[in-house]
């Protein structure tokens, strides 16, 4: 006895897998295509982040304010975080969102919880977006003292 | 098969992690204190086991991510999947034994504090 399997995206699927409209864009190409670039620019970024975070030195127990003030005086870190917050948002936003695309049978269900994920992840990105951008070392008074660019009373 | 719900479950808890790891980091922008305070809650050697597990869903989601890429893009690929699900499984064994040794040790000792 054989069992005749379709191949994936065949014309013969089940109408009732298909759960979205005709798309008039390749949408769903051009996330699957950055879920790889991404992913690849990502192991570079975590792995460094890690590396630099919680291998050298003293590892986890170097991890304060002035650690991290430290690590944002240096541009190249600014942009590796920024970077790395941007691809990881995107990357997992998009993750979540093709799981629940997948297990989520209802429209109205798949609706609410993709608004949830969105709403979820625009405020994490723009939190931490205007936390690298606005990022002050003085408002830490031992600090305050050390540096001298930060203002004296 | 498992590495396919292995890769989903691990970018999940990533994910949920980072969101945590956002609103943490966010607190340098409050009040340094606050950030310490946090912070310092990673240092106990019950969080490195934490920390051990992430990391070890990391390494898993990159390098089963990158065997994807491969399968993917290589014209031989989906032939050799099995090949490279398994020497993707000895990087990753390798990979965590090296970073756990570091971190635990690290997280362990007390690292001078």
């Amino acid at each position: 006895m054989t069992t005749q399997i379709d191949a994936p995206r065949t014309p013969r699927m089940d109408p009732k897998y298909n759960r979205s409209r005709k798309s008039r864009t390749n949408f769903e190409m051009i996330a699957w295509l950055f879920m790889r670039l991404s992913g690849v620019v990502l192991i570079v970024l975590i792995f460094g982040h890690l590396i630099s975070n919680l291998l050298v030195g003293q590892g986890v127990h170097a991890i304060d304010f002035g650690f991290v003030a430290g690590k944002w005086a240096n541009p190249l870190w600014q942009v590796w975080d920024l970077t790395m917050l941007w691809l990881a948002m995107l990357h997992g936003t998009n993750g979540v969102r093709t799981i629940i695309n997948d297990y989520a049978e209802k429209d109205r269900t798949r609706f609410w919880l993709k608004g949830v994920l969105y709403v979820v992840a625009a405020f994490i990105l723009l939190l931490g977006t205007m936390v690298i951008f606005t990022f002050d070392p003085c408002i830490d008074p031992t600090a305050a003292q050390a540096y001298n660019f930060c203002p004296h009373n | 098969m498992w590495s396919w719900v292995g890769h989903r479950v691990t970018g999940v808890v990533i994910f949920f992690f980072l969101l945590v790891h956002v609103l943490d980091t966010a607190l340098v922008r409050v009040d340094p204190g606050a950030y310490d305070a946090v912070i310092s809650a990673y240092k106990n050697p019950v969080m490195a086991l934490g920390e051990f597990a992430l990391v070890a869903a990391i390494l898993f989601h990159a390098f089963n991510g990158l065997r994807l890429i491969l399968v993917d893009f290589l014209k031989q690929g989906p032939r050799i999947q099995r090949q490279l699900f398994w020497t993707v499984m000895v990087i990753w064994v390798i990979a965590l034994a090296g970073f756990g040794a570091r971190h635990l040790t690290l997280a362990f000792t007390g690292g001078g504090h």
